[in-house]
């Protein structure tokens, strides 16, 4: 029984060593000396990186919050017309990858895009140049990640302000406080670790984003480590430009672990609130309609709007058997990752399950660190030891065989693979995670009591109990899969295309339209896991 | 601290009365107590005085002032009322000083600090104003809330179930300190209870409800001895009904014999009547000549409780000292002790309380 236990145990960290082999290897090089390229790095061009990461940081954190909270509460505590939808469209716009909803707008607000054209019309200035703010521009890009991003804060805050108990918010009315001291003193402070928490995961996917910045031209740690990496060869200095990004997100993990446990504190064993929301009725009802509409239709249907429009307009030449060769490409890469990560996230689970031991539990969790590290930096980080391999393995063949291995992993699609299974294999472990935690100890206990064997338990009670968790984990990483850019970008085999990468090259190429098909196809698959969120939110506020 | 009146109020929602015609009356400095069953509509009065939830008809007033009626409403905000809710409801992001200083913010700074202090000697929680509501146990918490309500003088202090989430051993201690500091503190209080212990152990008057109507307000005695409803009867200690004939104007005839009563006004002779028979009004004599069977009998440490047959074959309770053991389906002897019997129109089904 021992024996078994341990080998159980050393599958398990061998497995999350392995997986986390790059990180490991990234930060070896926080020891190793900087170069050249480090040194002008650091006097031109890293100032900017950073400067410009903190005001996209707090520029998101402004939008993100004015989207948000808002809208959280008026849905959390009124009745209004439409809300019954709009509960949910407001999830929308994470549909749309940020670098999509980017391409869309440059778009519509270029100087030949509908927007500019409808305005020169109406004041009849074809000779003089109106003036109108560039969308490609840290600003544009602080609007575009706000639209997209918002949803975290939203629904973090709305989960909290509904599960704040009604009786404190009385206790506040009785005490003196009237409906804004009450909301400003009581309800916002107590959501305020859950807004946090949201607005931290928002900034964490501002940091890892690459292609909103690069067709922004907006030069932040991405498309430095990006051009750093292609440009110069820099294994080193693009190492430690990695390093420095990672210290970001170390933050803001750290920020969200804390805002999370004191979250619990803050709903301790509060009863939720009461069913019966008050009534808007007359202007207020329209406000509350227009406040919640405005997010879904700018972060939502306007640019999916505008990607059906080129993708109707491109179909007939587009829609060839080059474009079904990319749909193949990527479905196939998403649908293998998705099984791997899902295959992987389940044995991890159930031997943590069986052995109930801290240090398990700690290898879990190294793990599933993955998500919180940026595309680029994985996609690095994985090149950088496979790269090693390939090249080790190749001298020696050389020199013994006299053959040439060439590229063995690196440029391989299991390179690709096992990045994706890095990085999305805690999205496997939290959704797969909640749903084994459902199926208590006891259960197995009183099953076998009652006469099953191991497959009777698990045929009876955690196939059944597990398998809407599993197909929500795959549907989750699948998506995730079907929208990573900059991983994919770096790590492909050459000639091999997704839907992410050609919607990427045709914008770089200014043939935005040509980006349409690719992108609504993004989006339309991008909208189940959607879904799927707001259906199991429904549920568990029924 | 003022005075409340209620007046013949009704609340209503989608429909459906939950609080039909209710008066009462607490004098400034008296302590009230709503007691009933889960439902019955006691929560609901205690939210149409903190103005919590509308009245349909009818009024309340504080003092002079007419804060609910069917045309005036005034906000929770501004009716200086305290509450204490069944969950405490403390801010869990203010420390136990800031959660008192909440009502008083308008106060001078020494003056808040001052009122902090006198409320946590009050409550006994002098030295705890930096902690956190979730550092605290449950009773502690229950305190602060306490303290919080108290700290701007409210005009009426109203407590929702304010002991149900504490121990049992818990419940009746902190319940005489409550009343404690409230007589000492001259508050008009309103508290809402399904434990009778409680409401006895706190009040100087209580209300039996049922069915969002009120229907006897008195001292516990009163409601003990002479209830005016079957259900308060039933609800308010132990004890059985038992077929009985109104003979004359002072007298019922039943199983026990000829009882006196004076409260048979309402009643013509020869009337079919339900009398109301408590486990105290019949006592345990051991030489006593007339004999009952104990069909049933529980120990409660201090005292056995026995279910005894009459002779028409209705049950009886009897309690009798805990040394007393006598076998099921033994005789005992028992004398009886009642004074004024209390009877009811003939019940459906008379309340044959089993013991247990």
């Amino acid at each position: 029984m021992t024996k078994r236990i341990n080998r159980w145990s050393i599958l398990t960290t061998l497995i999350a060593l392995l997986l986390t082999v790059p990180l490991w290897v990234l930060v070896s090089f926080v020891f190793e000396p900087t170069n050249d390229n480090w040194a002008h790095l650091s006097d031109t061009l890293l100032p900017e990186y950073i400067i410009n990461s903190l005001w996209l940081m707090l520029g998101v954190t402004i939008g993100t919050l004015l989207l948000g909270i808002p809208t959280a509460w008026l849905i959390s505590q009124y009745h209004f017309w439409g809300r019954s939808i709009l509960h949910w469209a407001l999830l929308l716009p994470m549909a749309m990858p940020a670098y999509i909803i980017a391409y869309t707008y440059t778009g519509l607000l270029e100087f030949e895009g509908p927007v500019q054209s409808a305005l020169r019309t109406v004041f009849e200035t074809h000779t003089v140049n109106l003036w109108f703010p560039e969308i490609r521009s840290l600003g544009g890009a602080i609007v575009m990640f706000s639209l997209v991003l918002y949803p975290y804060v939203y629904l973090l805050a709305r989960t909290s302000f509904a599960n704040q108990s009604q009786s404190v918010m009385h206790a506040s009315r009785t005490l003196g406080a009237g409906p804004y001291k009450t909301f400003f003193k009581v309800a916002l402070p107590i959501a305020r670790p859950a807004i946090i928490a949201g607005l931290t995961l928002a900034l964490m996917e501002t940091l890892a984003d690459f292609g909103t910045v690069q067709h922004f031209g907006v030069p932040t740690f991405t498309t430095g480590i990006y051009r750093t990496w292609t440009g110069f060869g820099d294994t080193t200095t693009t190492a430690q430009l990695s390093i420095l990004l990672l210290v970001f997100v170390t933050v803001l993990m750290a920020i969200e672990f804390w805002s999370r446990k004191k979250a619990q504190y803050f709903t301790g064993h509060n009863q939720p609130l009461n069913k019966t929301l008050p009534t808007l009725t007359g202007h207020q009802n329209l406000l509350a309609f227009f406040v919640c509409l405005l997010p879904i239709l700018f972060g939502f249907v306007v640019p999916a709007l505008q990607l059906l429009d080129w993708s109707i307009n491109v179909a007939s030449t587009q829609l060839n058997s080059e474009f079904f060769a990319l749909v193949w490409n990527s479905f196939s890469l998403a649908f293998i990752t998705a099984l791997i990560t899902i295959t992987i996230a389940l044995l991890l689970l159930y031997v943590k399950r069986a052995q109930q031991h801290a240090f398990i539990d700690n290898t879990v969790r190294v793990a599933g660190l993955g998500y919180a590290i940026p595309g680029v930096v994985i996609a690095v980080a994985v090149m950088i030891p496979f790269a090693w391999l390939d090249n080790t393995v190749d001298s020696w063949a050389r020199t013994h065989l006299d053959i040439s291995t060439g590229l063995l992993l690196s440029g391989t699609l299991f390179a690709l693979v096992f990045a994706y299974c890095f990085r999305f294999l805690s999205v496997a472990l939290q959704s797969v995670g909640s749903g084994l935690s459902q199926i208590k100890p006891s259960m197995d206990e009183s099953a076998k009591t009652l006469g099953a064997n191991n497959w009777t338990l698990l045929k009876r009670i955690h196939i059944p109990l597990l398998s809407s968790s599993l197909i929500t984990a795959f549907i989750l990483v699948f998506v995730e899969v079907l929208k990573e850019l900059p991983t994919t970008l770096i790590l492909r085999p050459f000639n091999f295309n997704t839907l992410s990468v050609r919607a990427y090259e045709m914008a770089a190429d200014e043939r935005l339209a040509d980006a349409g098909l690719p992108a609504l196809l993004i989006v339309i698959t991008g909208l189940i896991p959607v879904i799927i969120l707001s259906k199991l939110i429904g549920k568990r506020h029924a | 601290m003022r005075e409340l009146h209620i007046n013949q109020i009704e609340s209503r929602h989608q429909n459906t009365v939950i609080l039909n015609q209710i008066s009462l009356h607490l004098e400034a400095g008296e302590i009230g107590c709503l007691l009933g069953p889960s439902g019955c509509g006691k929560t609901t009065l205690l939210r149409t005085i903190a103005g919590l939830q509308p009245i349909t008809q009818g009024s309340i007033c504080l003092g002079e002032q007419t804060v609910s009626s069917d045309c005036v409403h005034i906000a929770t905000e501004s009716r200086k009322v305290g509450m204490v809710f069944q969950d405490y409801a403390l801010f869990p992001h203010l420390n136990i000083a800031d959660n008192i200083r909440f009502g008083i913010e308008d106060f001078s700074k020494k003056q808040q600090q001052e009122r902090i202090q006198t409320l946590l000697e009050l409550v006994d929680l002098s030295g705890k104003e930096t902690r956190y509501p979730h550092e605290l146990s449950g009773g502690q918490q229950q305190r602060v809330a306490l303290a919080r309500a108290l700290a701007a003088k409210p005009q009426i202090l109203l407590m929702d179930e304010p002991f149900s989430g504490l121990d049992v051993e818990l419940r009746e201690n902190l319940a005489r300190q409550v009343r404690g500091i409230l007589k000492a503190e001259g508050i008009t209080a309103l508290m809402v209870t399904h434990n009778q212990n409680e409401a006895f152990a706190i009040a100087d008057s209580i209300g039996v409800m049922n069915s969002g109507e009120l229907l006897q307000w008195g001292s516990s005695y009163t409601l003990y001895h002479q209830p005016n409803h079957p259900f308060v009867a039933d609800f308010i200690g132990q004890g059985v009904l038992i077929n009985g004939t109104v003979c004359s104007c002072s007298q019922v005839h039943t199983a026990l014999g000829n009882l006196k009563t004076n409260v048979c006004d309402d009643f013509a002779p020869d009337e079919r009547v339900s009398v109301l028979v408590r486990p105290d009004d019949i006592i345990h004599h051991d030489e006593s000549d007339w004999q009952l069977e104990v069909v049933n009998r529980v120990f409660r440490g201090s005292h056995f409780l026995y279910t005894l047959k009459l002779d028409n074959g209705e049950h009886v309770l009897c309690m009798s000292q805990s040394h007393h053991d006598h076998e099921i389906g033994s005789k005992i002897g028992v004398k009886l002790e009642m004074d004024h019997a209390v009877i009811f129109p003939l019940q459906q089904e008379n309340i044959a309380q089993a013991p247990n």
